[in-house]
């Protein structure tokens, strides 16, 4: 059974179990009113009535891994903080940008109190004196609906200078942004928050952890992954760990876009459910559109390498999508049928990354170019078969060595395992690599079929005949 | 064109007190200077490197990285067609097409008579309901060319004003922090202890 809502496009709830997306059946979820009568800020009394450390256990023994794209587990990280560095702070990473990830508009639109709330019981467990929410600029609905939940939670006292009358005082500072991709990387996102260029910063040492906003210890966790800690703390660490599995506990929110039947946005259980599943099944997606059949799919948000139909089967677990070749990212599955022209699609990520880079390292910003510009000729029918080494040749220089790829049975291909290793600061520049070498990997005929193969002089016969001798 | 308001000027103080560090306020600030004028002026960013206390230079330098911030008028209602995979995948290529041929301009132009400014837009995180666009960052989901054509008829007939504010208005709710409520910021130099909460006791 599914049911969608008129006043949450995109979101599909179903049987399963609701972490973050419990309220999202009410029109009027993002009002104070709604969420006290549906238990909220009742995690954050039980965080208060725990000592500070006890409730950073409990996150930890949850192993809640981090939503926005490296997996990180939000307990560990929190741990990561120097000795008795003060003030340490945090900063709620919103502003989602991946291409195919939409979640954490969702859960800013829907539930910003549960947003609060997390943040909250960030701020109490970790110690974080101060929190400031960045929110995409483009998103005017979720500033909107944050400001409104923030100046309602404020009045109510559940934030700001002791929190209900006791000693946990922390302002939550709303701060939007203006349209830049590479500011949701994290480090970028400080400099932001700084008053600059969103660029990324070198690590070491700028670890936010240690180095972070006004180089103090900075804890920067995304949207969803806060969203989880109401529940948790209502629930507990065994109730959240007995949803999922061992290493990717809880659920996940995933978007599936593209060529499928029924796009949406679904929260699922982590680690279980697999890549079929989203695709063709019916509490989810239904299949292909027009029952096509698959041709690939990219399993997590425009920087992954793309999985064919031979992926289908692996659950969302990181630890088997990465040694398959690609990454479970931000949870977000672009699907794309038999009749996908394969080199233009990848232009569409490619282009965005190219467009997207800051400009800081070389390779992204040139490479980045050089790529949107060979395979735009490729694509309009102006390309050579030269272009297609060159487009390997700029992509080893962003990202050298093996690129991680799928495993692929009609062409024989074994699996690389993700990460990528990168000439690059963050993950702009490789990810504009990713598409370019999935399509061109799993796809080359497609291409070859689009150029022109050069005339080659003969080199070697030219020299021969100018010297005399046979060839 | 102006400095900021005396009322907009209350609300860039406010604001620059959230912040330990005045200089963190300066994109919330230049939205609002867009949200005055509708682009930032020249004069805005002088005004606001004063307020914020760093160079105009600087002011730029910041603003000019983000897309968002037009330095030119632009129109009254910005068109953002999203062109990222999903939306690709379902057509936004041709909505494009579409509009640039309704509108008689290219993508990244203004119509004559000013109201509405056509962009390409990157990925809007809208991508299961695609082909997606953004009027002033209002969404508009799974549009087809005859949509488009009737949403353009309405924003010229200015019946949707009351929904999409004119251009540079995000959030029409502001933040405001009770003084009565709020902790305050403070220069992270000022402080160098633990916070109260954390002395192994339970705060309820």
């Amino acid at each position: 059974m599914t049911s969608t809502y008129a006043h949450a496009p995109g979101f599909v709830a179903g049987d399963r179990p609701k972490i973050v997306t419990s309220r999202f059946e009410f029109a009027d979820s993002y009002t104070i009113e709604r969420y006290l009568a549906t238990n909220g800020y009742a995690g954050l009394r039980a965080a208060l009535s725990q000592p500070a450390a006890s409730v950073h256990d409990e996150v930890r023994n949850a192993t809640v891994l981090g939503r926005g794209g490296a997996g990180f587990p939000a307990g560990t990280k929190w741990g990561l903080t120097p000795q008795e560095v003060w003030p340490r702070y945090l900063v709620v990473n919103g502003d989602e940008s991946e291409p195919g990830t939409y979640k954490d508009r969702l859960l800013m639109e829907r539930d910003p109190h549960q947003l609060i709330e997390g943040c909250l019981i960030a701020c109490y467990a970790a110690g974080l004196s101060r929190c400031f929410l960045y929110i995409r600029g483009e998103m005017a609905l979720a500033q909107e609906r944050m400001a409104a939940a923030l100046n309602e939670a404020y009045a109510a006292g559940f934030v700001g200078k002791n929190i209900l009358g006791t000693k946990f005082s922390v302002d939550i500072v709303l701060h939007w942004g203006a349209g830049a991709y590479v500011v949701g990387e994290e480090t970028a996102l400080i400099e932001s928050l700084e008053g600059n260029r969103g660029m990324p910063r070198l690590k070491p040492p700028f670890f936010p952890a240690a180095n972070g906003l006004y180089g103090q210890p900075t804890i920067v966790n995304n949207v969803e992954t806060l969203a989880n800690l109401p529940w948790l703390l209502c629930n507990g660490s065994e109730a959240y760990t007995a949803i999922g599995t061992k290493t990717s506990p809880g659920t996940r929110m995933v978007a599936v876009s593209g060529h499928v039947k029924r796009p949406g946005v679904f929260e699922i259980i982590n680690g279980v459910t697999t890549f079929r599943d989203l695709l063709y099944g019916e509490e989810f997606c239904g299949g292909i559109r027009n029952d096509n059949k698959l041709k690939a799919f990219v399993p997590g948000g425009g920087s992954a390498p793309w999985f064919t139909p031979d992926q289908l089967d692996l659950p969302f677990e990181a630890s088997q999508v990465g040694p398959a070749g690609s990454m479970l990212g931000s949870g977000a599955i672009m699907v794309m049928d038999e009749t996908t022209d394969i080199p233009a699609a990848a232009l569409t990520l490619t282009r965005f990354y190219a467009h997207e880079s800051c400009g800081k390292c070389t390779p992204c910003r040139e490479g980045g170019t050089w790529l949107e510009r060979i395979l735009t000729r490729v694509v309009e029918g102006t390309g050579t078969d030269a272009d297609l080494d060159q487009l390997v040749e700029v992509g080893s220089s962003i990202c050298p060595g093996d690129f991680p790829h799928a495993s692929n049975a009609d062409l024989g291909l074994a699996a690389v395992p993700f990460p990528y290793k990168m000439t690059t600061i963050c993950f702009v520049g490789p990810s504009a690599y990713a598409p370019v070498h999935s399509a061109l990997t799993l796809f080359r005929s497609e291409f070859e079929a689009r150029v022109t193969t050069r005339k080659r002089i003969p080199v070697t016969a030219a020299a021969s005949s100018a010297t005399g001798h046979a060839s | 064109m102006s400095r900021l308001t005396d009322a907009n000027v209350a609300i860039a103080y406010e604001i620059i007190g959230r912040y330990p560090r005045p200089k963190s306020a300066l994109i919330p600030i230049l939205h609002l200077a867009q949200e005055q004028d509708g682009y930032v002026a020249q004069d805005a960013m002088k005004h606001i490197a004063d307020l914020v206390g760093v160079t105009s230079a600087e002011v730029f330098g910041t603003a000019s990285f983000y897309e968002m911030f037009k330095f030119e008028p632009v129109g009254k209602y910005l068109l953002n067609i999203c062109g990222t995979m999903s939306c690709a995948l379902m057509g936004s290529e041709e909505l494009m097409h579409h509009a640039e041929k309704r509108l008689g301009i290219k993508a990244g132009s203004t119509t004559p008579d000013g109201l509405i400014t056509l962009e390409h837009a990157e990925c809007q995180a809208a991508c299961t309901e695609a082909p997606c666009l953004q009027v002033n960052y209002r969404y508009r989901f799974k549009m087809t060319p005859a949509e488009l054509d009737t949403l353009i008829d309405d924003l010229a007939a200015g019946k949707l004003a009351d929904e999409i504010p004119s251009h540079g208005v995000l959030a029409t709710v502001r933040q405001h922090i009770p003084a009565d409520r709020g902790v305050g910021a403070v220069a992270p130099e000022k402080v160098n202890e633990s916070p109260e909460w954390l002395d192994g006791k339970s705060a309820l």
